[in-house]
This record gives C-alpha cells, sequence and structure tokens, in this order.
C-alpha cells in the first residue's frame, strides 16, 4: 500500500508548478483575455483537455488517472483556470468523440473548447424525470429538416447556450426507448422560447425551454435515427463519473468546524460542545470512509481491476454526507438560517450562506438520477437483485 | 497510487477464507455459539497452522513477521464468518510481547502463540466502562490486587497481558494458577467475556505502550466489524434473492431493494476507512491514533446499523435462534461496546484533531 504518487508523478507536480508559477497569477482572474490566453498555454502544455485530439484544440495525451488528478491539485490550489465548465466541455464533447460524425467533431467541438459556444443539455421534460426515456418533444424530417415541437426543463443555463444536444421523440411507433434521436439544435432561431425558473433559494439557474416548429438541418443528428437513448447514456455516464469528489465535501467540512469555531452554544464556542463535537466525528467517519474509498476505486482502476459495487453507490454517499452537514449547519447557525441570503452590493452576507448548501444539498439528492434512482442502481447492479419490472432505472 | 491490496494480501484473504468456509459453516458455528466455552480447539489449531495467529508475530519467534494491515484484512475474513474464539485478546497479547517484551518472555511465549499452542489474552476494563489506559486504577505492582472486568477467554488463557494504573502493562503468566475467573453470560457467545480477580497475582512489568496496544485493538475490531457487516448485507441479499411472496422475489420489491441499498453504500465505502487506519498504524505515526479512533467508532456503529436493517429485512425467521444472523447481530453489539463504545472514541477523535485550536 503506497499513497504517494510516486517519483515519476512527484517529478510531474515539479513541472506543472513551475508551469504555473511562470504563466499564472491570481490577478489574472480578473481579466477574460489573459484567463483565455492561459488556458491556451497550459492545453499546449498538455494539461487542458487532455482526451481531445490536436485537431479539434485539445492536448491528446495518453490517459493517465494520476497526472490529472496532479493536474487538479496544483490548479485549484491557486485558482488557475481549468477547462471551460459547462455541459459543452463535459458531456457534449465526450459524446461527440464517441458517437459524433466527422463533420460534427471538427465543427462543434474546436469552438466549444475554446469557450466560444455553450450548449444545454435537453433531457428531462415536465412528464420525463427520472423516467427520461418517456419524452415527448417530437421531431418530424420534412425535406431536409428536422421540425421540433414540445418542451424542455430544468435547462441549466439555456438563456446564455448558443446550442442544444437533446433527446427527441423522432419514431413515434416504435417502442419507448427505440424512438429517441439525439439531435443538435441552435438556441438562437425564432421559435425557442426560455424562460427562467426561479428556485427555492430565490436564483434562476435553470429554465423551461419551449419549442414550436424549430428547425435543425437533417444530418445534426448525433447517431442514428431511435439510438439517441444510447448516445445519451454516453453523456450520462460521464455526468455520474463527475459526482463523487471528495475533495469538495473535505473543504465543505473544513468550513462546517470554522463555523463550529466562530459560533456559540450555551455561552461558549460551538466546537468545545460535546454533542457538536460527535456529531462533526460521525460527518467526519463518513467523510474519511468516501476519501479512502476512492483512493481504492482509483488505485483499482489504475491496475485495471474493477473495483465492485462501491462504484454504483458514490453519488448517494456524498448526497447522504452534504445532508449530514446541512443539518449540522442549520444548528449552528441558529438564527441566521432565519434569513435568505441575497447578494446585492452593498449587503454583507453572514452565515445564512449555509442556506445556500442546505439547498444545494437537497439538488445534489435531485439532480443527475434521484437518490431513490440511485438506491435502484445500487440495489440492482450493486447488489444484483431483480430489475423492478416497469422501471428503467439504468 | 497504489491504494489497494498487494496480491500477498488478497491471496492470504482467500486461504483464511476458504479455511472458514470448509471449518465453520453455519450450523457448526451455532454448535460453537451454544457451546460450553466458545471455543473450538480444533478451529484454533488449524488458524494457527495457516498462521493466522501469528501474523505480526516476527518470523524468528516463529510468527510471519507481516504487518497491522496483513493483520486487519484477515481479521474482516474472519469477521465475516463470525469466528469464534479468543482471536482477539490473543493477538493483542503477543503484540503487546512483541513491542515491550524482553528476549527471555519472547523466546519464551512467542513461537507458542505463533501456533497456537498456548491462548494469550487482555485485561484492560475496569468498572464504569473504563477502557482507555488513562482511566485505568489497578496498580501496577509485583502482586496485583484488584479486578479487570470483560476479559475475553481468561479461563483458557496461559497468559494475561494486564492494564495497570498510570498506563502501564504487566504480564501474567499462567494465570490459571493466580487469577479468579467469574464467568459471564457472554452476549456474544463467540467472544466469551469473564470478570477477573487479582488477589497476590504476581505480575512482571512490560516495556512498550499501552497507547499502542489500545489502537490496535481499535483497528481489528474496525476490521472485524467491517466483515461482519458485508457478511449481513451478504446474507440479507440472498435472502432477498430467494424468497417468494406475492409471486415474487422479495428482492425485487422496492421497499426492500431500497433498504438493502442503504444499509450497503452505508458500510461499504468503510472499507477503505480501516485499510487507512491500518496503514497508518504501520506507517503513519502522526494520524494512528486518530484514524484507530475513528474506524473503530464509524464502523462499528455501522456494523450494528447493517445488523439491525438486516435482521428486519428477514422478518421472523432472523428472530429465531437457529437462523445464524444474530451472531452477527450480537457480534456488532461487543464490536461497538468492546474498548469503549463510538461516543467515547468521537471524543477522542474531536481532541486528537485538534478543531478547538484556530484554523
Amino acid at each position: 500500500m503506497d499513497l504517494s504518487y510516486g517519483v515519476e508523478y512527484e517529478a510531474f507536480r515539479e513541472e506543472v508548478r513551475a508551469f504555473i508559477a511562470e504563466n499564472w497569477s491570481r490577478r489574472d482572474a480578473r481579466d477574460p483575455q489573459r484567463v483565455t490566453a492561459f488556458r491556451l498555454r497550459a492545453t499546449a502544455a498538455g494539461y487542458l483537455y487532455r482526451n481531445i485530439p490536436r485537431r479539434f484544440g485539445g492536448s491528446e495525451q495518453p490517459a493517465d488517472v494520476l497526472r490529472a488528478q496532479v493536474i487538479h491539485e496544483e490548479f485549484s490550489a491557486v485558482r488557475a483556470p481549468m477547462e471551460i465548465a459547462g455541459n459543452g466541455v463535459r458531456m457534449l464533447v465526450p459524446t461527440l468523440l464517441e458517437c459524433g460524425a466527422s463533420w460534427q467533431q471538427e465543427k462543434f467541438i474546436p469552438p466549444t473548447v475554446r469557450g466560444e459556444v455553450d450548449w444545454a443539455q435537453g433531457y428531462s421534460e415536465p412528464g420525463s424525470g427520472s423516467d427520461l426515456a418517456s419524452v415527448r418533444t417530437r421531431g418530424e424530417l420534412v425535406g431536409d429538416e428536422w421540425i421540433v415541437n414540445g418542451q424542455k426543463i430544468w435547462t441549466s443555463r439555456a438563456q446564455l447556450c448558443r446550442y442544444m444536444f437533446a433527446l427527441v421523440r423522432t419514431e413515434p411507433d416504435a417502442p419507448k426507448h427505440q424512438g429517441i434521436s439525439y439531435l443538435l439544435l441552435d438556441l438562437h432561431q425564432p421559435g425557442v422560447t426560455v424562460r427562467p425558473l426561479k428556485q427555492i433559494t430565490g436564483q434562476s439557474t435553470f429554465n423551461e425551454v419551449f419549442f414550436d416548429d424549430v428547425r435543425t438541418p437533417a444530418d445534426w443528428i448525433v447517431g442514428r435515427r431511435g439510438e439517441g437513448w444510447q448516445v445519451s447514456r454516453a453523456t450520462l455516464k460521464h455526468e455520474r463519473t463527475g459526482i463523487g469528489n471528495a475533495e469538495t465535501y473535505l473543504e465543505q467540512f473544513a468550513k462546517l468546524v470554522n463555523v463550529a469555531r466562530s459560533t456559540a452554544r450555551n455561552g461558549r464556542p460551538a466546537i468545545e460542545d460535546p454533542i457538536v463535537r460527535d456529531r462533526l466525528a460521525e460527518i467526519e467517519g463518513y467523510l474519511q470512509a468516501h476519501r479512502y474509498s476512492t483512493f481504492r476505486q482509483l488505485s483499482m482502476n489504475l491496475a485495471g481491476r474493477n473495483p465492485g459495487p462501491v462504484t454504483t453507490m458514490n453519488k448517494l454517499v456524498v448526497t447522504n454526507l452534504g445532508h449530514l452537514i446541512a443539518a449540522l449547519a442549520q444548528e449552528l447557525i441558529g438564527d441566521a438560517s432565519l434569513l435568505l441570503p441575497v447578494y446585492e452590493p452593498g449587503r454583507k452576507v453572514g452565515n445564512e450562506r449555509w442556506m445556500n448548501q442546505f439547498f444545494g444539498s437537497l439538488g445534489i439528492a435531485i439532480a443527475g438520477g434521484t437518490s431513490n434512482i440511485q438506491r435502484n442502481i445500487i440495489g440492482e447492479r450493486g447488489l444484483g437483485l431483480p430489475r423492478d419490472r416497469t422501471g428503467d432505472a439504468s | 497510487m497504489n491504494f489497494d491490496l498487494s496480491e500477498e494480501q488478497s491471496a492470504l484473504q482467500d486461504s483464511v477464507g476458504r479455511l472458514l468456509r470448509n471449518e465453520l459453516e453455519q450450523t457448526r458455528l451455532l454448535e460453537i455459539f451454544d457451546s460450553e466455552d466458545g471455543h473450538d480447539v480444533r478451529l484454533w489449531r488449524a488458524l494457527g497452522k495457516l498462521g493466522v495467529l501469528g501474523l505480526m508475530i516476527d518470523e524468528k519467534h516463529g510468527g510471519t513477521g507481516l504487518k497491522m494491515l496483513d493483520a486487519a484484512v484477515v481479521t474482516e475474513i474472519l469477521g465475516y464468518h463470525g469466528t469464534p474464539g479468543p482471536y482477539l485478546g490473543h493477538v493483542a497479547a503477543a503484540l503487546a510481547i512483541s513491542l515491550g517484551g524482553n528476549d527471555a518472555q519472547k523466546e519464551r511465549w512467542l513461537p507458542r502463540l505463533a501456533d497456537g499452542d498456548c491462548v494469550g489474552t487482555v485485561a484492560l476494563a475496569e468498572s464504569g466502562d473504563a477502557w482507555q489506559p488513562d482511566e485505568w486504577a489497578l496498580p501496577g505492582q509485583a502482586a496485583l490486587n484488584g479486578a479487570k472486568r470483560n476479559v475475553l477467554y481468561p479461563g483458557q488463557a496461559d497468559l494475561m497481558v494486564v492494564g495497570v494504573a498510570g498506563g502501564g502493562l504487566v504480564l501474567v503468566e499462567n494465570p490459571a494458577q493466580s487469577v479468579e475467573v467469574t464467568p459471564l453470560p457472554s452476549l456474544d457467545a463467540t467472544r466469551r467475556i469473564a470478570h477477573v480477580t487479582f488477589r497476590d497475582t504476581p505480575a512482571v512489568p512490560l516495556g512498550g505502550s499501552a497507547g499502542r496496544l489500545r489502537d490496535a485493538l481499535l483497528v481489528l475490531l474496525a476490521a472485524d466489524a467491517f466483515g461482519g457487516a458485508r457478511r449481513c448485507i451478504d446474507m440479507a441479499v440472498d435472502y432477498a434473492l430467494t424468497r417468494e411472496q406475492f409471486g415474487q422475489v422479495i428482492g425485487a420489491f422496492q421497499g426492500l431493494k431500497h433498504q438493502l441499498a442503504n444499509v450497503a453504500a452505508d458500510v461499504e465505502p468503510a472499507r477503505g476507512l480501516y485499510w487507512y487506519a491500518a496503514h497508518a498504524y504501520d506507517a503513519v505515526p502522526d494520524d494512528a491514533e486518530r484514524m484507530a479512533a475513528l474506524a473503530k467508532a464509524h464502523i462499528a456503529e455501522r456494523f450494528l446499523h447493517a445488523a439491525r436493517e438486516t435482521t428486519q429485512a428477514h422478518g421472523g425467521i432472523a428472530y429465531t435462534w437457529e437462523f445464524p444472523l444474530h451472531v452477527w447481530l450480537k457480534r456488532a453489539v461487543f464490536d461497538r461496546a468492546y474498548m469503549g463504545s463510538t461516543s467515547v472514541h468521537r471524543a477522542r477523535v474531536a481532541d486528537l484533531s485538534g478543531w478547538a485550536q484556530a484554523g
């Protein structure tokens, strides 16, 4: 058992550090041009977009989980820009690389990687949440164009996105899963209406998107007609591996300990209260278990071995962690929980900022496959229990 | 990074698992559970022959010379199979002699402990659930007078390591001649306990650190608990795949499926936690004490939760003596209480984390 990354990777870490020291300072973060220039240099050096071919603007590096981890650690430590966030880089690009036609890869991947265009995810509909394959937005091929009508929901940042990748029912007579196609849509056209949804936090980060005779070229389809479900699995796979990062929760836990230091219980700092200490230690048990569990999974992946059922559990595990943290944070911040965090110039936001974590922990339980769907997946794929006869858990 | 077991460690787990599947099928386990002394000499000898009893004893003294991580991964398998007998106290006693015995003591005892020819135990707790070294009050003199509680298999033991006031350890050889044993009705009949009373009992001081011995026991309890929790889940999944109600196997019902999924997600990540606690014991001194306490508190709690949930998941059959799930339910209670309960170790984690200092 060896928890160090080894000589080769520590040498690589030095190389990454030297690169960052030479090319990045925190002041650059305020200047979008410098951020873009840094990303280009970091990509040329092989640190960003590692699994994307050079001809599409990536750095085309051999898969190496540990190098990726070292890069992540060193970049995050000084908040140097990593890959552009959003569904384009995280979901569409891997999908196109796996299933896209070469002209689609050439047309869409480079501007997405450069951050010039972003993508909305058009999966969920008002009647299709966990049962995603029941989508009803329909596409009809008329001449050399698809005509799309219907509605998507929970569409993050749609008002800022140029394009959408969407699941659309194109074969209404085929069985549920075989009637869907994966279409690419230009959102900048008549017939597209984006309506922001106000969330429980009071903010609006996702939307409803309505399609009224929206058009897209016949060849803006990824995979063949009726294969959209399988194509979207490639994307969801990428989304699910993105959740389960122990580092995020280690940081959140450190902040929770700080809250316990700065708040009072019975006239003393809360951190001295035996009940608070017990609950912190309980949370840390779950946290460290998940941390070493991810180390184990990473090591086994590196060795080409299957870590087993635990891989189906990561999302539920971090969701539960978030709930435990939220519960104790509420207790610690006390009356600050009576306030909605409002971010405006001149207003100081105090401990009520933890209400964002409180709401966010509920969001994590819903987004990307609800916790009950996760329990189906754990039960069926992890433990080998029979599939629900009505369900499409996977 | 290689946070994974070596091939040798996996092979060791496999060979111990094979032995226990053969020697300890469920009817045999229940026979030992119901037996007079809860100690099956044949099984004990077989474990000794396989090297399980001397894993951390150095090769010069007849052991395998391995580390805590090796002992912990084996202990997980013993826990999985609900292995009855004096193993835990025995391994701890051997460790205490390895850490603090003089050459003569090592030569006299370690080879016989390694092959199971003799049985060792540790006497630590005093009244008031006083398991921790700084709570011990028994005066550590050449003639011991006083009592220890909840000692594993003192009646079978050939030597007893005793914790004394000030956090020291002393060795009592051949305790049958000098220690009075008061048997107790052990809830977990796979780990029999008794109170012991010393009356001018001859004892010799051991070197080494009682804190280190405590940490070792905490790691082993965490490993045992992980194995036990895993067994509870496996038994419940097996049952859910065979028991039919309303025309289908009950594992197809979402209520049960979700219950078992919750338990599995609660338990499974903890494997890495006990591995790391064992690794820290071997190689990361600054982290060893805190992680041993954290692993024991967390995993013993997970085991008890898993045992309770899976008992309910089985329905009435699991409430009977003849269905063996209660063996693990009772082992879970033991793992939680032995060496101090969850809240005790969580409080220690808090103290050792330095949370109260400005951060």
